[in-house]
């Protein structure tokens, strides 16, 4: 097992340097100024543009700059924002956590609903239950996040004011009103990322469960008398679960994706707003920091995945 | 490992194809879905002629009108009337998906083919290429193309056709691995089969082996996979443009209106359905479409 990791690892390296060296010529063979604004402010002497294209080690030739960011990326330093001079870690720093928060509830949320909805209609297939569920998720996989969340917005924020229009991102957690203040703000993006998320979630249960309805097992079971619910809990769910372990984890990069939209949409300080404003602005450190980040997040899931499908399915073994 | 993983379950694509097509009206949900699809293309395909009112007029005496008689969808915060935008901007938003999907297509066609048919380090190669291709971050990257090479590729085809051209192809070129996964495994399955090993023998060459048996009995799959890059290459227009970094603000797809309609969920949301509505109903449709397809071309599949 050990040594199976290891080679995963070993081959999950050249990959995160293969992406990190796509993204990094993307953005230095561009023709687009990396300076930005600052290229064309006519405020801005060519001597003091030169300088700072300098301080930036901008003068150096393209190989150079590479090996430069990929040997300080590995010891953790991401390098200064162009715009605002501080760390990108720093910056991303203050971004993470919103986004994990908010993803990792929108999963878990999704997660608890998918399961049962999954399972029921599976176990009732074909019928009123099963197309309801299914035809539900067939529309919440299809709606766009962000056709969602502005109806959301419309519904629950301008006609009936349960809901704050946009999240403040000044807010500071202190006391009981302010931690219900951001609750509040974070139903309507945690909710979005929930219908898209259950919705596809669950689509992959119900064809997970119902792969092992008609196995032989099953029948065994219930020919020794267990309980319909022990059958499904203890010998149907745990054998349906593998697939669909494999492609939660292999989903969960996508739903990074998802939240950079929402996050949008509420105007949620998190990751993804982070990237764009950084793409609007050309704060090229910062756009190359989070996409790499994006990218070792693809990574490190699916090596969670190949991981997780050997624990749980005792059948698969890998060989040292 | 994760690639073998998906390419044991692509590998039970059947051998021959199911041959029973009229199955079409049978299922209310697909009929449903195929008649909002005609009606969609044909609404965008004649629409502008039916409905001729200029979607680029700008009347700040008509700006953010509620639907009526005379604007039935409203007007926007410039006075443009939304109808005439949301009929030209489907013409855009179809134009690029389906453009999309056929590159995605070519190419995952291209290197699942090569690689499944050659095998050996070719296949190891360009497999290594796929798994790349599926670690890189989509839309970060998408975004990141078209923004750092919208402008030159404007200024080099004019600023619609180079931005077309530019998202098709970045949405294309982003989107074939499923495909090119499909192919190879359908590819190396079917080699082993007598039928192809019998051509072999009888002398056929690789590309009749590859046109006349091979081939057809990867299409259901690839069929599918086709119908439902369509749907995603429009949300991946729609999303894009959604963020600003689409057209132009004066090419109005179904995402760049809703972009626009963001600013305005107060005064007038109304701005927000109907592109909104356009772009579910179609992904809605084609999903549909694609999942009835695949229960018809792959009997395996549930």
């Amino acid at each position: 097992m050990l040594g199976y990791l290891f080679k995963r690892l070993l081959v999950a390296l050249p990959t995160l340097l293969a992406i990190s060296a796509v993204i990094f010529f993307i953005l230095a063979l561009s023709p687009s100024n990396p300076l930005g604004d600052l290229a064309t402010n006519p405020a801005v002497t060519p001597e003091v543009r030169e300088n700072i294209r300098r301080s930036l080690g901008l003068d150096q030739p393209i190989p150079v700059r590479y090996l430069k960011w990929t040997v300080a990326l590995v010891s953790g330093n991401f390098g200064y924002s162009f715009t605002s001079r501080l760390p990108v870690s720093t910056l991303i720093a203050q971004r993470l956590p919103t986004t994990l928060g908010i993803i990792g509830v929108a999963y878990g949320l999704s997660v608890a609903l998918a399961l049962p909805l999954g399972i029921v209609a599976a176990l009732r297939r074909g019928s009123w239950v099963d197309r309801t569920i299914t035809t539900l998720a067939f529309m919440g996989f299809s709606t766009p996040t962000f056709f969602s969340g502005l109806v959301l917005i419309i519904v629950f924020s301008v006609r009936l004011g349960w809901f704050p229009f946009i999240y403040d991102s000044t807010l500071i957690v202190q006391d009981m009103a302010s931690l219900g203040q951001l609750l509040r703000q974070s139903v309507m993006p945690i909710t979005v990322l929930v219908l898209f998320q259950t919705a596809v979630l669950l689509r992959f249960v119900r064809v997970a469960m119902l792969e092992e309805i008609p196995q032989n097992y099953v029948k065994t079971a219930r020919a020794k008398g267990l309980a319909q619910g022990r059958i499904i809990t203890r010998h149907m769910l745990r054998n349906a679960l593998i697939p669909v372990v494999t492609l939660v984890a292999l989903d969960i990069p996508t739903i990074f994706t998802g939240s950079l939209v929402t996050e949008q949409v509420f105007r949620v300080p998190g990751m993804g707003a982070l990237l764009v404003d950084s793409i609007y602005r050309g704060d090229t450190p910062v756009v190359m920091a989070i996409a790499f980040i994006y990218a070792v997040l693809v990574v490190a899931f699916n090596l969670v995945a190949d991981v997780l499908y050997g624990l749980i399915d005792p059948r698969v073994r890998y060989g040292s | 490992m994760a690639a073998r993983q998906t390419s044991t379950l692509a590998s039970r694509i059947p051998v021959r194809p199911a041959r029973r097509w009229p199955g079409w009206l049978r299922d209310p949900l697909t009929a449903l879905a195929l008649t909002a699809l005609l009606l969609i293309l044909l609404a965008v395909g004649l629409g502008p002629w039916l409905y001729p009112v200029s979607p680029t007029a700008i009347d700040f005496a008509q700006a953010l009108q509620p639907p009526s008689g005379s604007h039935p969808l409203g007007t926007n915060d410039l006075g443009q009337d939304q109808l005439a935008r949301l009929l030209v901007g489907g013409r855009i938003s179809l134009a690029v998906s389906t453009a999309a999907m056929a590159v995605s297509m070519s190419v995952g066609l291209g290197v699942g083919a090569v690689a499944g048919f050659y095998g050996r380090w070719v296949d190891g190669w360009l497999m290594r290429c796929t798994d790349l291709f599926l670690a890189l971050p989509q839309l970060p990257l998408v975004l990141l193309v078209v923004y750092l090479f919208g402008e030159p590729a404007r200024q080099r085809l004019g600023p619609e056709r180079g931005i077309f051209f530019l998202i098709v192809l970045v949405i294309g070129g982003l989107n074939w691995m499923s495909v090119a996964r499909l192919v190879r495994a359908g590819f190396l399955s079917l080699k082993q089969r007598t039928f192809v090993q019998a051509a072999v023998a009888l002398g056929a060459s690789p590309w009749e082996i590859v046109r006349h048996h091979l081939l057809p009995n990867v299409m259901g799959p690839v069929i599918v996979a086709a119908t439902l890059a369509i749907g995603n290459a429009l949300l991946a227009e729609s999303t894009l443009s959604f963020l600003g970094l689409g057209f132009p603000p004066d090419v109005p797809t179904w995402g760049r209106m809703l972009y626009d309609a963001q600013n305005y969920l107060e005064s007038a949301p109304h701005l927000v359905l109907a592109p909104g509505l356009a772009i579910f109903v179609t992904v809605l449709s084609v999903n549909t479409l694609g999942d009835h397809l695949r229960d018809k071309l792959e009997p395996g599949h549930r």
